[in-house]
C-alpha cells in the first residue's frame, strides 16, 4: 500500500542533524558539525528525490499513518504524513533549496562564533518546515507552521547581542501571531462544524457543499481566516511589516526562510485548501485583492530602498503578492509555480547579495558598492540571471511562471483585467528595482566603498561580514558559496521549462481538479483567448524590457537623472523611500497605544495599584500589627505574670457575669 | 454559723494579695510566699464548700494542694539557695541571663 513508507525519515533526518548539532555541537569540531548538518540534510533531500523518482500521479496521494495523538470522542488527529502532487513539489523545492542553502552558509557563516548554533536551527527549520508540507491534517500543518516561526525568530535573532536583530526577530514573532491567531480560529470553526482536519476527510466534506455566492457563511469565514493566517506568514498587507525586519538575521536565513521557503508557506496553505476557497468566491476576492496589492506596494517601496537587502526584502513581498493573486483567481496551480521558481530566482538573489555583503566586508549599502562585476564575476553572473528570471525576460524561469499568473488573472472566471493591469504594471517596476540593484551594485566604473586600508592585506584578511571586520578589497567568495549559486542559476533558467505547455499544471491537476466552468470557458473561446493570451504576454514582455531600460537609463547612462526625478516628486518619493510611514503608522495606532496602556493602566495600574498593592499593604498590615504587638513579649517575666493575671481576671469576670444572666 | 460567703471573701481577699504580691515585689523570697498565699486562698474555698456541701472531696484536694506546696517550697528553697550562691542576689529582674 505505502511504495515509500520512510517518508516520515524526510522530515525527522534534520531533526536529528539540529539535535545532534544543538546538544554536542558546542564542543564539537566546525568540521564535524559541518558534517552531520550536510548530512542529514542531505539525506533527506536525496531520500525526497528517491521517492520523486518512484512516485506515481496514478496511485497518489499516498498517506503515511506514523503515529496516535489525541483521540477524543469522534475526532480525531494522528501524526500521518501525506504526499500528493503538491506537497511532493513542495518538499523537493524545501529539500532542494534548502540542502544548497546548508552548503552555502558553511562558507558563509565559518568565521562566526555561533556556527554550530546556526547549523543546528538551519536543521530545525527544515524539519518544521518539511512537517507543514508533509502534513495529513490541519494540526500538524499548525505545528509545522509554529515551528518555523519558531526557527524563523531564532534565526532573525542570531546575533542577538545587536538591538535591532534581536526586535526585529520578536517583530517578526509578534506579527506572526496575530496571524496564527486567525489560523487557529479557522482551526476551531472547522472542527465545530466539519468534526476533522483530515485533508481527505474533511475536503470530501466541504465537496458537496455549493459556493456561498451572497452573504458571508462558514466557510468564507474560515476562509478570511485562514487569509489572516497566510498574511502573517507570507507577509502580505497588512501584515508584511515583520518581514523587510527579518533582514537583521544573516543572509543565508534570508535566502532560506524569507525568500524560498518559509513566507511560500501561507501560499502553499491556501493552495491546499483550495477546496475551501473555491467555495467560498468572497474570501477568494479578499485573497486576490490582497495579493495583487501588496504585490504593487510593495514593489513601489522597493524602488527608493537602498539596502541590498532590503531590496530583495520588499521584492519578495511584491512576490508573494503575486502568489497569492493567482491563488485568490483560483489559479492555484499557477501560484505553486511560481512558488517554485521564487524559490530558485530568489534564493538565488539573496545568497548573491550574501556573497556581496561577504566580498566587501559586510556592507550593504548599495550606494557604496559599484563596479563589482569586476571583483566578483562568479558572483554578478550568477545574480545577473536570478535578475534576468526575477523580471520576466522570456525564457527565464520568472517568465513563465509570471506569464501564468498575469494570464489566469486576466482569464481566469475570478480574474480581472484590473488585477492584471496591476500585475504588468508590477511587472514593470519589478524589473526597474532590480536592474537598478544590478546596476547600482555590480555597475559603473568605480567601486564606491571604503578603499582598502592596507592593499596587501589582502592576502591574509579573515572572511569577516560584520561591521567590525573593517574593509577590504572586494573579493570573489569560496567555491562552497559559489557552487549553490550556480546550481540555483542553473535552476533559476531551466526550472521555468516543466511549465510550458501547461505541464505543470496537468501535473497538479489531479489535487486542484480545476473548475468545470474555467475548463469550458478555455475551450471554447479557443482562438480568440489565444490570440489575447499571446498579446498579453507580449505587454508583459514589454513591460521587463520597459523597467530595464529605465533602470539603464536612470543608473548607468544618466545617472544624474533619479535625484532630478526624486526632487521633482519630493513628498511622493520621500513617503516611499520612508516605506509609505507604514511602520510609524502601526506605532501610532497599535504599539504607542498598547504600550501606554501596558505601562500606565495595566503596570502602573491594575498590576502596582492592585496587585502589588494587596500583597505589599497585606505584608504591611501584617507587619505593623506584629510590631505593635511585639512589645507584650519584653522578656519580663513579671510582665507576663501580670497579663496572665489580667486574663484570668478577665475570664472570671466572664463567668460571673454570664452565671448572674 | 458563719456564712459561706465571708470564706469566700477571705478566700479571694488572700489569692488577690498573693497575685500583686507576685507581680510586684522583685524578691524572690517575697514572689514565693506569694504563691504560697495564693495557694492558701484557693485552700480556704476548698474547705469552706466542703463543710458547705458536707462533701470530702474538697478536703482530700486541699490535702493535695498542700503536698504539692509542700514538694514546692522544698525545691523552691533549693532553686533560691542556689541561685543566691551563683548570682548573689535575689532581685528577680536581674536574673536574667536567658532573655535575648
Amino acid at each position: 500500500m505505502t511504495p515509500n513508507p520512510y517518508l516520515w525519515l524526510i522530515p525527522v533526518l534534520p531533526l536529528a542533524g539540529a539535535a545532534i548539532n544543538g546538544f554536542f555541537g558546542r564542543h564539537s569540531s566546525k568540521k564535524a558539525i559541518t558534517a552531520i548538518a550536510l548530512t542529514f540534510c542531505g539525506a533527506a533531500f536525496a531520500l525526497a528525490l528517491f521517492i520523486a523518482l518512484r512516485f506515481s500521479s496514478a496511485a497518489a496521494p499516498y498517506s503515511f499513518p506514523l503515529a496516535h495523538w489525541i483521540r477524543s470522542g469522534s475526532f480525531s488527529v494522528d501524526f500521518d504524513f501525506y504526499l500528493d502532487q503538491l506537497s511532493l513539489v513542495m518538499m523537493l523545492v524545501v529539500t532542494g533549496v534548502g540542502f544548497l542553502i546548508h552548503i552555502y552558509s558553511v562558507g558563509y557563516m565559518w568565521e562566526d562564533d555561533g556556527y554550530y548554533r546556526f547549523m543546528a536551527y538551519l536543521n530545525l527549520f527544515m524539519f518544521f518546515m518539511l512537517t507543514l508540507v508533509l502534513a495529513k491534517n490541519y494540526l500538524m500543518m499548525f505545528i509545522g507552521w509554529e515551528g518555523v516561526g519558531l526557527a524563523s525568530y531564532l534565526l532573525i535573532g542570531f546575533w542577538f547581542v545587536k538591538d535591532s536583530a534581536a526586535s526585529a526577530g520578536k517583530k517578526a514573532f509578534i506579527v506572526n501571531r496575530i496571524g496564527d491567531f486567525g489560523f487557529l480560529i479557522a482551526l476551531f470553526l472547522m472542527i465545530k462544524h466539519f468534526g476533522t482536519l483530515d485533508f481527505p476527510a474533511l475536503f470530501a466534506k466541504i465537496q458537496p457543499l455549493s459556493p456561498e455566492i451572497a452573504g458571508a457563511g462558514t466557510l468564507t469565514a474560515i476562509g478570511l481566516l485562514l487569509m489572516v493566517g497566510a498574511a502573517g506568514k507570507s507577509a502580505q498587507l497588512p501584515l508584511y511589516v515583520w518581514l523587510p525586519d527579518a533582514m537583521e538575521g544573516p543572509t543565508p536565513v534570508s535566502a532560506l526562510i524569507h525568500a524560498a521557503t518559509m513566507v511560500t508557506a501561507g501560499v502553499y496553505m491556501v493552495a491546499r485548501s483550495h477546496m475551501i476557497f473555491e467555495r467560498a468566491p468572497s474570501a477568494m476576492t479578499v485573497v486576490a485583492i490582497v495579493g495583487t496589492l501588496t504585490a504593487l506596494f510593495a514593489a513601489t517601496i522597493g524602488i527608493a530602498q537602498t539596502d541590498i537587502k532590503k531590496v530583495l526584502a520588499y521584492s519578495t513581498v511584491s512576490q508573494l503578492g503575486y502568489m497569492f493573486m493567482a491563488c485568490g483567481v483560483g489559479a492555484f496551480s499557477a501560484g505553486i509555480f511560481h512558488l517554485m521558481t521564487h524559490a530558485f530566482f530568489k534564493g538565488l538573489l539573496f545568497l548573491a547579495a550574501g556573497s556581496v555583503i561577504h566580498g566587501i566586508g559586510g556592507e550593504q549599502d548599495m550606494r557604496k558598492m559599484g563596479a563589482l562585476r569586476r571583483y566578483m564575476p562568479g558572483t554578478f553572473i550568477t545574480m545577473g540571471i536570478a535578475t534576468l528570471a526575477i523580471a520576466g525576460i522570456p525564457g527565464l524561469a520568472g517568465f513563465f511562471s509570471k506569464d501564468e499568473i498575469l494570464w489566469k488573472a486576466y482569464s481566469s472566471p475570478y480574474g480581472s483585467p484590473v488585477y492584471w493591469l496591476i500585475g504588468v504594471l508590477t511587472a514593470l517596476i519589478t524589473s526597474f528595482y532590480m536592474f537598478r540593484l544590478m546596476y547600482m551594485t555590480f555597475g559603473g566604473d568605480d567601486y564606491r566603498g571604503a578603499p582598502a586600508d592596507d592593499p596587501h592585506a589582502h592576502a591574509s584578511h579573515g572572511h569577516g561580514h560584520d561591521d567590525a571586520h573593517g574593509h577590504h578589497e572586494p573579493h570573489e567568495s569560496p567555491w562552497v558559496m559559489l557552487g549553490p549559486l550556480v546550481v540555483l542559476a542553473f535552476l533559476s533558467v531551466v526550472g521555468g521549462w516543466i511549465g510550458i505547455g501547461g505541464r505543470f499544471e496537468h501535473f497538479l491537476a489531479p489535487v486542484f481538479q480545476a473548475p468545470a466552468s474555467e475548463l469550458a470557458r478555455e475551450t471554447g473561446g479557443e482562438t480568440a483567448s489565444q490570440l489575447t493570451e499571446k498579446l498579453l504576454m507580449g505587454v508583459s514582455i514589454l513591460a521587463a524590457f520597459g523597467g530595464w531600460f529605465l533602470a539603464w537609463l536612470f543608473y548607468s547612462n544618466k545617472p544624474q537623472l533619479p535625484e532630478k526625478i526624486a526632487a521633482s516628486f519630493g513628498s511622493f518619493y520621500k513617503a516611499v523611500a520612508n516605506k509609505y510611514y507604514v511602520d510609524e503608522l502601526y506605532a501610532v495606532l497599535f504599539v504607542k497605544p498598547l504600550i501606554n496602556g501596558s505601562t500606565e493602566i495595566l503596570w502602573h495600574g491594575v498590576d502596582q495599584n492592585v496587585i502589588d498593592a494587596t500583597v505589599n499593604n497585606s505584608a504591611d498590615a501584617a507587619r505593623h500589627v506584629s510590631d505593635e504587638a511585639r512589645h507584650m513579649q519584653s522578656g519580663n517575666l513579671r510582665s507576663y505574670a501580670g497579663w496572665v493575671a489580667a486574663g484570668g481576671a478577665l475570664v472570671i469576670a466572664y463567668m460571673v457575669w454570664m452565671g448572674v444572666r | 454559723m458563719v456564712p459561706l460567703s465571708y470564706y469566700l471573701v477571705l478566700g479571694g481577699i488572700l489569692f488577690v494579695c498573693g497575685v500583686l504580691g507576685f507581680l510586684i515585689k522583685r524578691n524572690i523570697i517575697t514572689i514565693f510566699m506569694s504563691i504560697e498565699l495564693m495557694l492558701n486562698g484557693v485552700n480556704l474555698t476548698f474547705v469552706a464548700f466542703a463543710a458547705q456541701w458536707h462533701s470530702l472531696s474538697g478536703q482530700i484536694f486541699v490535702f493535695f494542694v498542700m503536698v504539692v506546696a509542700a514538694a514546692e517550697a522544698a525545691v523552691g528553697l533549693a532553686i533560691i539557695i542556689a541561685v543566691y550562691r551563683t548570682r548573689e542576689t535575689l532581685n528577680v529582674d536581674q536574673v536574667n541571663l536567658l532573655k535575648l
